[in-house]
């Protein structure tokens, strides 16, 4: 181990953190976004909505997010679509895990008593209240742990805009090899930022679950 | 737009010769990362303390890392210490270790809930702790953990598009040949999506087979 070397190194990976945790908190932003509307166009009562939202699932979820992000980044201009990398690698990902959280919100939904809906409606709530009021608030608790696992699988997916070049940790570390020769020293110095950043989430993730608890 | 989807015929044999290698590399590191998750849940259970810490400090490391950060690593740092593998067999041994552990993690359960009166069963006929363990407690623990590691293995399919990065030539980089020569990176791209997205389709119905034919031996 080349303990000069990493004390030389390590203020750029640091900054790269910044940028990595940045993605991560933008991607899941979107992600939660694309998540709820997937999830609601999937327990539409349209069928073309239902659709819509099968296709997106079965799309994104088929398909590897490396591709994904190539197709909006490389192809995008060749329909129109002009991006900075890492917004591209924000909007790539964040669709791409909003599939995966479209499946987690709507088993959380789904999980909830018929009868909860029944009663609701029942005591002359409509459909839009009863999900509102009644579903939703109960589903939110069910989601929290499903939709870490979720992020937590997501900022270790910030990796791959390494790919198109956002030069955020795995990029820094790429980078670093590259020029050093000392593959298991950037690996340490890198490894050791993402597995801060995902167990502060991972706390953070328990924290909230916590206080979500009815009992 | 600028699309152009009649330049795709003349290089789909190229496309098509990469996504036998996907499939390739996806067997390859689907087994390996299945006979490893086996032995890495024995060791997380069964072995001494000063096997199993190092081991634990090993998986969590792989668990808390990016794939892409781990390819690099054993792509990389195989070579600085003199052993130079093609990029094939280095992307084969990150995939299939990276999903190794995490189907350990599935094993692990499924080994702690088999019944402990199996093994008691099989210790009192005679068999010692490690025939037991082999012959008994782990094809059952096997057995019900089939249908999780099926779901990783598909994940597994998604994620080799990443050993393209360290220059593997399978569908990803093919797709990136043929965009080299033509210009035309959305074309191809969403060409190379079509195939996994197929092979996907392909590995979700054996999946399907396999689970069907599981519940009918229980």
């Amino acid at each position: 181990m080349d303990f000069d070397l990493m004390l030389r190194v390590y203020p750029f990976f640091i900054e790269a953190a910044w940028i990595t945790l940045q993605l991560s908190v933008l991607t899941t932003l979107l992600g939660l976004a694309c998540g709820t509307l997937g999830a609601m166009a999937r327990l539409s009562r349209l069928r073309i909505f239902r659709m819509i939202g099968a296709v997106y699932v079965s799309v994104f979820r088929g398909t590897p997010a490396l591709i994904q992000l190539f197709i909006l980044y490389f192809g995008g201009p060749q329909i129109g679509i002009q991006l900075d990398a890492f917004t591209a690698g924000v909007i790539g990902l964040g669709v791409n895990i909003g599939a995966y959280m479209t499946e987690t919100m709507r088993g959380a939904i789904i999980a909830i008593d018929r009868g909860q809906t029944e009663a609701a409606r029942t005591v002359g709530l409509s459909r839009f209240q009863t999900m509102r009021y009644v579903i939703l608030p109960q589903a939110a608790r069910l989601m929290i742990r499903p939709l870490g696992v979720n992020i937590n699988a997501l900022i270790k997916g910030t990796a791959l805009v390494a790919a198109i070049s956002v030069v955020e940790l795995t990029y820094t570390a790429q980078r670093f090899i590259g020029s050093t020769y000392k593959p298991f020293e950037m690996f340490m110095i890198s490894g050791a930022l993402y597995m801060i950043i995902i167990y502060a989430t991972g706390r953070g993730i328990a924290w909230l679950d916590r206080r979500a608890r009815i009992v | 737009m600028n699309l152009d989807f009649t330049v795709i015929p003349a290089y789909l044999d190229v496309v098509l010769l990469g996504a036998v290698w996907t499939i390739a590399i996806t067997v390859a590191a689907a087994l390996l990362s299945f006979v490893g998750g086996i032995i890495f849940a024995v060791v997380a259970l069964y072995a001494p303390l000063v096997v199993r810490l190092p081991f634990r400090l090993f998986a969590w490391l792989f668990m808390g890392t990016p794939l892409l950060l781990q390819l690099f690593l054993i792509y990389f740092g195989l070579v600085q210490i003199g052993i130079d593998l093609p990029a094939f067999v280095a992307g084969v041994l990150g995939l299939g270790l990276h999903f190794a552990v995490y189907n350990s993690e599935l094993i692990q359960t499924s080994i702690l809930a088999v019944d402990r009166g199996q093994m008691e069963a099989a210790r009192t006929l005679g068999l010692s702790r490690g025939q037991a363990l082999r012959k008994v407690v782990i094809p059952q623990a096997v057995r019900d953990v089939i249908p999780p590691i099926g779901n990783n293995m598909i994940a597994l399919l998604k994620d080799s598009a990443l050993v393209s990065v360290i220059g593997v030539s399978e569908l990803t980089l093919s797709a990136q040949l043929a965009i080299g020569r033509t210009y035309r990176p959305f074309e191809f791209y969403v060409l190379a999506a079509a195939v996994y997205y197929v092979i996907n389709l392909g590995m979700e119905a054996v999946q399907r087979r396999i689970e069907l034919r599981i519940a009918a031996a229980r």
